[in-house]
């Protein structure tokens, strides 16, 4: 593999680990804080491309496009929480599968109907639109480094916000024992209604600023968030530092090591064997990484010590 | 005695009904439904596995399509070398779905909890993903399989013989299996694993191992109707691993009602009748399945076997119980 490509799968990689990063560290503190499985975590996603491409349609400004759709995903997560996840927090995580299972059929099938099964595609905005020269070969697009700064920057945010501030102090100590924090007179209803809804808009705002560089499909929330929970179980559950390594980790790992394991293979097998075993265990790896953690530390790399 | 009777009572109605369907159903010219009966059967039989998981073990799994879909696969691929037995394909199926349930198992179990549905969901996909990469069988698209199994060369397994009777029989057998194993002594070291597993460790037991055999043993049933899918549709493909299927087969289980004799059961036929009623009203018929599975995971705890028979047997006590938050 050549010097070019790697940079490139790279980049490519961290771009992937930093959006993964955002669905991570929703799911991770909606869990780490209300012990809450949310499987619609990945569909909000889905929510943020699709309404990012609905704004953009309607007010032709990509920048109003994203707060708009910001606003609109913190919504629909607030509503979720008030009238489905409000009632499930105190129910076994078989009960909160089931409902947001619902969710997702029903909100699959709600973008199918309104902007039909095919993909659609958004174009970057035109300042962001061009892309840097890196090396004599290497042009890499400035929207996806803009991707990777925006995602680094709401690690750093999030990372500050739980471990500096008042918020951040109630959320750890809401994961540790929320009975405690109830009876100090903190109202935790409302807590745990700010953390969702973050948590919403972070999954959103990961799904409007993938809309330019993946396709807008139905569905396509329910892969990443799989690949999220892998996160999550790399990184250990409840914690906003394992889930941006784990997030980088599966990042790297899904771009770089897929092409080194395919041309490794190429070395060492004869065409006929590499070219099929390449693509089997390439699309394993992943899943190899996560099975190695188990083996390793089953409780995750980075897990929350009481503190995310 | 009588409201443990009444289950029975309940099982062997379903069953007389299912019996009685294929003489039926040809005379008032409604055969289409016996494949509907038969996607039900299949159904099923992966649910009651997935029962002794979920109902008795506590254990919420959220890839078990994957074993259904190894085991057709392994079929498959072991009709297109050559084998044509279905009892050679059987011992295949089983036994790949098994052992990719022991590896499966032995990880995802280290954990507990939902960590455990994580992880269950996680080795699903990436079954998912191995099959759709599969490219000399398939790939993406499937396989489509021209020649079928046989009984020692009788075309009784086939579409064309007694399917449906087969698959009949097999469901009747896993349930008996599963109902016999649940009230054995595996069983009920399962369920106390289940309520207070310190104190069933205590006890001597270790629940790593039951808990392994458990899901191994679903696995291998799980596999079971994988093969009889795959004989039924004359085609496999990765859909079959999908975890909408996953999910689908944990809805069956909820819905029916968890750790009850006939829950599986009768969630599967719930789940095949909503599909075709709603979907015969109108074609985006999810937009009310949805929040219907919405409004059941809210109000409905006990299921449907609780709902349509509220029997205060001891395992529906237990069933009630099972919504604990081991593993």
């Amino acid at each position: 593999m050549s010097l070019t490509l790697f940079l490139i799968q790279c980049l490519n990689g961290l771009q992937y680990g930093t959006l993964l990063f955002l669905i991570a560290a929703g799911l991770t503190l909606v869990f780490g804080v209300m012990g809450f499985i949310n499987l619609a975590h990945g569909v909000q996603y889905m929510v943020g491309a699709y309404l990012v491409f609905a704004f953009q349609q309607l007010t032709g400004s990509f920048v109003a496009a994203v707060i708009l759709s910001m606003a609109a995903a913190l919504l629909l997560g607030l509503l979720l929480e008030h009238f489905v996840f409000r009632h499930l927090y105190g129910r076994d995580h078989l009960a909160q599968v089931l409902a947001t299972f619902g969710i997702i059929i029903f909100l699959n099938e709600l973008a199918k109907i309104l902007f039909g099964p095919g993909t659609l595609t958004i174009e970057p905005p035109e300042f962001l639109a061009g892309s840097v020269q890196l090396t004599e070969q290497l042009r890499y697009p400035v929207y996806r480094f803009v991707t990777i700064l925006a995602g680094l920057i709401v690690a750093v945010l999030l990372y500050i916000t739980v471990t500096r501030t008042r918020v951040g102090m109630l959320i750890r100590a809401g994961a540790t024992t929320p009975d405690m924090v109830s009876a100090l007179g903190i109202n935790v209803q409302k807590l745990f209604m700010i953390v969702f809804g973050v948590g919403a808009m972070l999954a959103g705002f990961a799904g409007v600023i993938a809309a330019p560089i993946f396709a807008i499909e139905p569905g396509m929330g329910d892969n990443i968030l799989i690949i999220a929970f892998v996160v999550i179980i790399i990184g250990g559950v409840g914690s906003i530092r394992g889930a941006f390594l784990g997030a980088l980790m599966v990042g790297l790992f899904d771009t770089v090591g897929r092409t080194l394991l395919i041309e490794g293979l190429e070395v060492v097998f004869p065409p006929s064997v590499s070219n099929q075993v390449g693509p089997a265990l390439a699309s394993m790896l992943v899943y190899i990484l996560m099975a190695a953690v188990l083996v390793v530390r089953p409780q995750g790399l980075l897990p929350a010590k009481g503190a995310a | 005695m009588m409201r443990v009777d009444r289950s029975f009572l309940v099982m062997a109605l379903i069953f007389a009904l299912l019996l009685a369907a294929p003489f039926v159903l040809p005379l008032v010219e409604q055969t289409y439904l016996l494949s509907l009966l038969i996607k039900a059967m299949l159904l099923a039989i992966a649910a009651i596995s997935l029962d002794l998981l979920v109902g008795h073990g506590g254990m919420v799994s959220l890839g078990h399509a994957a074993f259904v879909a190894i085991g057709a696969y392994a079929a498959a691929i072991g009709l297109e070398s050559g084998i044509e037995n279905i009892l050679a394909l059987l011992v295949l199926a089983v036994l790949v779905s098994g052992l990719f349930a022991l590896v499966t198992g032995a990880l995802a179990l280290r954990t507990s909890g939902v960590y455990f549905l994580m992880i269950t969901l996680a080795f699903g996909q990436m079954a998912y993903f191995t099959l759709t990469s599969l490219a000399p069988y398939g790939g993406d698209d499937g396989l489509t399989l021209w020649s079928m199994a046989t009984l020692f060369g009788s075309d009784v397994v086939q579409n064309g013989g007694q399917l449906y009777l087969v698959i009949l029989l097999t469901l009747l057998a896993s349930w008996w299996g599963v109902h016999r194993l649940s009230n054995a002594r595996f069983g009920r070291v399962l369920r106390a694993a289940r309520d207070n597993p310190g104190r069933t460790e205590i006890m001597g037991f270790s629940i790593f191992r039951y808990r392994l055999t458990a899901y191994v043993i679903a696995g291998m049933i799980a596999a079971v109707s994988g093969l009889l899918t795959m004989q039924h549709a004359e085609f496999v493909s990765p859909a079959m691993a999908a975890w909408q299927r996953s999910g689908d087969l944990l809805v069956i289980v909820v819905l029916g009602g968890l750790g009850t004799r006939n829950g599986a059961l009768l969630g599967a036929l719930f789940l095949v009748l909503v599909e075709e009623v709603l979907g015969s009203i109108f074609h985006e018929w999810r937009l009310l399945y949805g929040p219907l599975l919405v409004l059941m995971a809210l109000h409905a705890k006990g299921g449907l076997s609780d709902l349509l028979f509220p029997a205060h047997g001891p395992e529906t006590t237990d069933a009630t119980r099972a919504n604990g938050e081991q593993i």
